[in-house]
């Protein structure tokens, strides 16, 4: 199995390019005009999960951004999913 | 390297595309009745469908020596009218003995809704009457947790032998509930919304490599027909040995498709 130096070896520099794009994201968000909705609450709340947790983060930040009701809705209004749970809010 | 294509929805690829994965070792490929991006106006429009899974696709597929075998269905995106839905289904069973059909797939759930779930149950006892594999699709992004759930307590409800059935499109947070309850497990390397080859393989080290495959599930939208295989080549980057890359993108899909009547070993070198 790799050694956490091949780990880093192999992700590192493509886990610090994410991890600058999602910094410059959200000074562009901040940046620009208008309202932001479910979706930026919905990130923030995964952001501070992700550091908040310390094993099977993935997993938490997935359930974070997931919709927890149990009942099948009576019926769709939209196709789409929007990647965080509050869509109808 | 040669594999297996579990999910790929060629009717909105190239012939080129074809191409690429015959060179890339793709030694069969299979192709779930699905979404086209857009809603047919008729139920006619699935005939037509089913007819390029069943036809058109397998002779286009032949040319590159790749066998090609299809999954049927009404996808869960157009199930939301179920009146619709129950005229597709009618359809089906013309279809259920031609010589590349695998069962009924991939079905499921889409915005989780009463009559998305009528439909898969529907799908479900359709599959039982045939004796028939599913293959599942579960929804996507923030509705893919409590559809996966509903669809498990379906099925469940419905006594299907879970080892007949593979839950497609598992993340992290679903991958252990399904396994769990004991039915196969499929990890879609699509970019954005699935998962990349780096998390495929840390599910594969955090879940074990029995009942569980890959696939790209390449459509119209923005994706990879070679995911898989470039998967391989992560594996491989991430110290795995030929024989645990070869079980995982042949062995294991060849394992379960084995279930189907129609599936043949394919030729390998
Ligand atoms: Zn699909």
């Amino acid at each position: 199995m790799p050694t956490k130096t091949d780990i880093l070896d192999l992700y590192f520099m493509d886990s610090r390019a994410k991890l600058l794009d999602i910094a410059s994201y959200l000074d562009r968000l901040d940046r620009h005009e208008g309202e932001i909705d479910f979706r930026h609450e919905g990130f923030l709340n995964a952001l501070q999960t992700m550091l908040e947790t310390k094993e099977n983060r993935t997993a938490a930040v997935l359930n974070t951004l997931s919709d927890h009701s149990e009942t099948p809705i009576e019926r769709a209004t939209i196709q789409v999913a929007y990647g965080a749970p509050g869509a109808s809010k | 390297m040669h594999y297996i294509e579990p999910h790929a929805h060629m009717v909105s690829r190239t012939t080129a595309d074809y191409q690429q994965l015959a060179m890339a070792g793709c030694a069969a490929l299979c192709e779930p009745a699905f979404w086209a991006g857009y809603d047919r106006a008729s139920a006619q429009g699935f005939y037509d469908y089913y007819r390029q899974l069943t036809e058109y696709e397998p002779a286009r597929a032949a040319k590159f020596g790749i066998p090609h075998y299809c999954w049927l269905c009404i996808n869960p995106k157009e199930s939301e009218d179920a009146g619709f839905a129950r005229e597709v289904l009618e359809i089906i069973p013309e279809f259920i003995d031609k010589p590349n059909v695998l069962g009924i797939g991939e079905i499921g759930l889409n915005k989780n809704t009463k009559n998305e779930l009528a439909i898969f149950e529907e799908h479900v006892d359709m599959a039982k009457k045939y004796d028939l594999p599913i293959l599942i699709h579960t929804p996507h992004l923030e509705d893919k947790l409590k559809g996966t759930k509903l669809i498990i307590d379906a099925l469940k409800n419905a006594q299907v032998d879970p080892g007949s059935v593979v839950i497609d499109h598992v993340e992290e947070h679903t991958a252990g509930i399904v396994l769990d309850a004991g039915f196969w497990a499929g990890m879609t390397l699509y970019p954005e919304s699935k998962c990349t080859a780096a998390r495929a393989i840390d599910m594969l080290e955090n879940f074990g490599m029995e009942n569980i495959w890959m696939n790209s599930a390449c459509d119209w939208g923005i994706s990879d027909p070679l995911a898989v295989i470039k998967c391989a080549l992560e594996m491989r980057k991430r110290q795995h040995t030929f024989k645990a890359v070869q079980k995982v993108i042949f062995d294991n899909p060849a394992r379960f498709l084995k279930q189907c009547k129609n599936f043949k070993m394919p030729e390998t070198p």
